[in-house]
């Protein structure tokens, strides 16, 4: 299904069906988040993913062009080489890592289980990827906060975010 | 625009519901899955659903872009001044036992209590004045076939 | 070859199979971002391949038989005692947050791009971007080349 919706994107060429692929494609990956025990994730992924990113990008298709252009399929040949060529060497490097769902992995083994075992003693609350996030690697999320404060001032000094200016004397 | 009454309607209602799951995600973050990121996200979207059904200037009286540019900014300076506020106590920087000096583990709640609602206030923010600066621009395109 | 049976393709498939759905996905957003022209497309492309790369390693904390990392209201860790690992569920988050910032920004620069030069595929502008070179390499041979004043 996932694939279904990813060779949508590829193929529709009207933008609107991109935008509705593209948020099919949120809420299932949100799905399968939840299937792989990350409900945290699984909650900003649709919240973010499925809401305000097609959103965005509905915003951006009325404010520019609806339908994308035509492309000629002999184009498409050096893509599909290089994609196939890296999609192999990943294959290949995949066939080193651990099965999947392993409890003796190295990434299990060593600070996540220190973090699921300390979290009660020193903090007290029972979800521990909010403990994480905000005690163990709080530094971490102030530079988050400042990237996302960093990404609106960059939107507003591009998109001008005041109502006063939409009439200057550049804008058409 | 008598065919936009249901829409109107349930908007109204809904409104009320998403903000309200907003501030219950924000707080709840230590006990189910949540926290600043997702509330904030979910607050903004509860904006960006008015206005969308009742018009940019409708969601615009309730709230101004200058206080969305202010709170943008406003989160982060929570967040900055909990780890200062540690500072300046004498313990490390964004050590959350200064806000409790007497029993170092219960400050860890109050901390991540007070830098998840810097984290929400600032994602909402910024989400809300993103869609304000994106839905005031003049489109100039014609009406081509959707 | 010697001692391939089929249970062992079995057991080898299912542990790896799902790494290679998530490096197909991969491939897939990648194939949008490099072969489509039109920069609205480049960008869902983009946010698709990001999605894929978290799904990714995501599943690389799953423990099998484990539940989500939040324990329950007494705390106590022994009632349940295999929890799926919490760090990549929060560095994945930090990743989401930053990737919308990153979408945002990129499609306020699409806005921009259509005011500025009325299209937004990337082979006219490419085009346009050639005839201006081209004309200032004219005009520059014109007035002389190295040796104007």
């Amino acid at each position: 299904m996932l694939v279904v919706s990813a060779i949508g994107v590829l193929w529709v060429k009207h933008l609107f069906g991109a935008a509705m692929f593209s948020g099919i494609f949120s809420f299932l990956s949100a799905l399968l988040f939840v299937m792989l025990d990350a409900v945290d994730v699984a909650f900003t992924e649709a919240a973010v993913g499925a809401g305000v990113s097609t959103i965005l990008v509905l915003a951006t298709i009325i404010l520019t062009k609806r339908r994308a252009k035509e492309w000629k399929a002999s184009e498409n040949l050096r893509p599909l080489a290089l994609v196939i060529l890296t999609g192999g060497i990943l294959i290949y490097g995949s066939l080193d890592m651990p099965e999947f769902g392993s409890s003796t992995a190295p990434a299990q083994t060593h600070v996540g289980l220190t973090y699921l075992e300390s979290t009660p003693k020193q903090i007290g609350i029972p979800n521990v990827v909010t403990a994480v996030l905000a005690s163990y690697r709080g530094f971490d999320t102030l530079g988050e906060t400042a990237v996302v404060f960093t990404a609106g001032v960059g939107v507003l000094v591009l998109l001008g975010g005041f109502i006063g200016t939409r009439r200057r004397k550049d804008q058409g | 625009m008598k065919h936009h009454l249901v829409l109107k309607v349930v908007t109204k209602i809904m409104v009320g519901f998403i903000i309200l799951f907003a501030l219950y995600v924000q707080f709840h973050g230590d006990y189910s899955p949540g926290g600043g990121f997702q509330a904030g996200v979910i607050f903004a979207a509860g904006f960006i659903l008015y206005g969308l059904v009742m018009g940019l200037e409708n969601v615009q009286r309730v709230l101004p872009p200058w206080i969305a540019h202010k709170l943008m900014a406003l989160g982060v300076v929570i967040y900055t001044l909990v780890g200062i506020y540690s500072f300046f106590v004498g313990f490390n920087f964004l050590d959350y036992g200064a806000l409790t000096p007497s029993h170092p583990e219960h400050g860890q709640h109050y901390g991540i209590l007070l830098v998840e609602l810097g984290v929400g206030i600032t994602v909402a923010g910024v989400v809300i004045s993103v869609y304000y600066a994106f839905a005031s621009r003049s489109i100039k395109s014609q009406d081509e076939e959707w | 070859m010697v001692g391939f049976n089929l249970e062992q393709l079995v057991t080898f498939l299912a542990g790896y199979a799902i790494y290679w759905l998530f490096i197909i996905l991969m491939m897939t957003g990648f194939y949008i971002v490099v072969s489509r022209g039109n920069l609205i497309k480049k960008i869902i492309g983009l946010n698709l391949f990001q999605t894929s790369v978290f799904l990714f390693y995501v599943s690389i904390g799953k423990v099998s038989g484990g539940t989500a990392p939040i324990l329950p209201m007494k705390l106590k860790v022994e009632d349940f005692s295999i929890y799926s690992n919490p760090l990549p569920h929060v560095l994945i988050l930090t990743a989401i947050v930053v990737g919308v910032a990153t979408t945002a920004l990129g499609l306020a620069l699409i806005i921009r791009i259509k005011e500025a030069y009325d299209t937004i595929e990337e082979s006219d502008l490419l085009e346009m971007n050639r005839e201006e070179f081209s004309k200032e390499n004219r005009e520059d041979i014109e007035q002389g080349g190295l040796f104007k004043k």
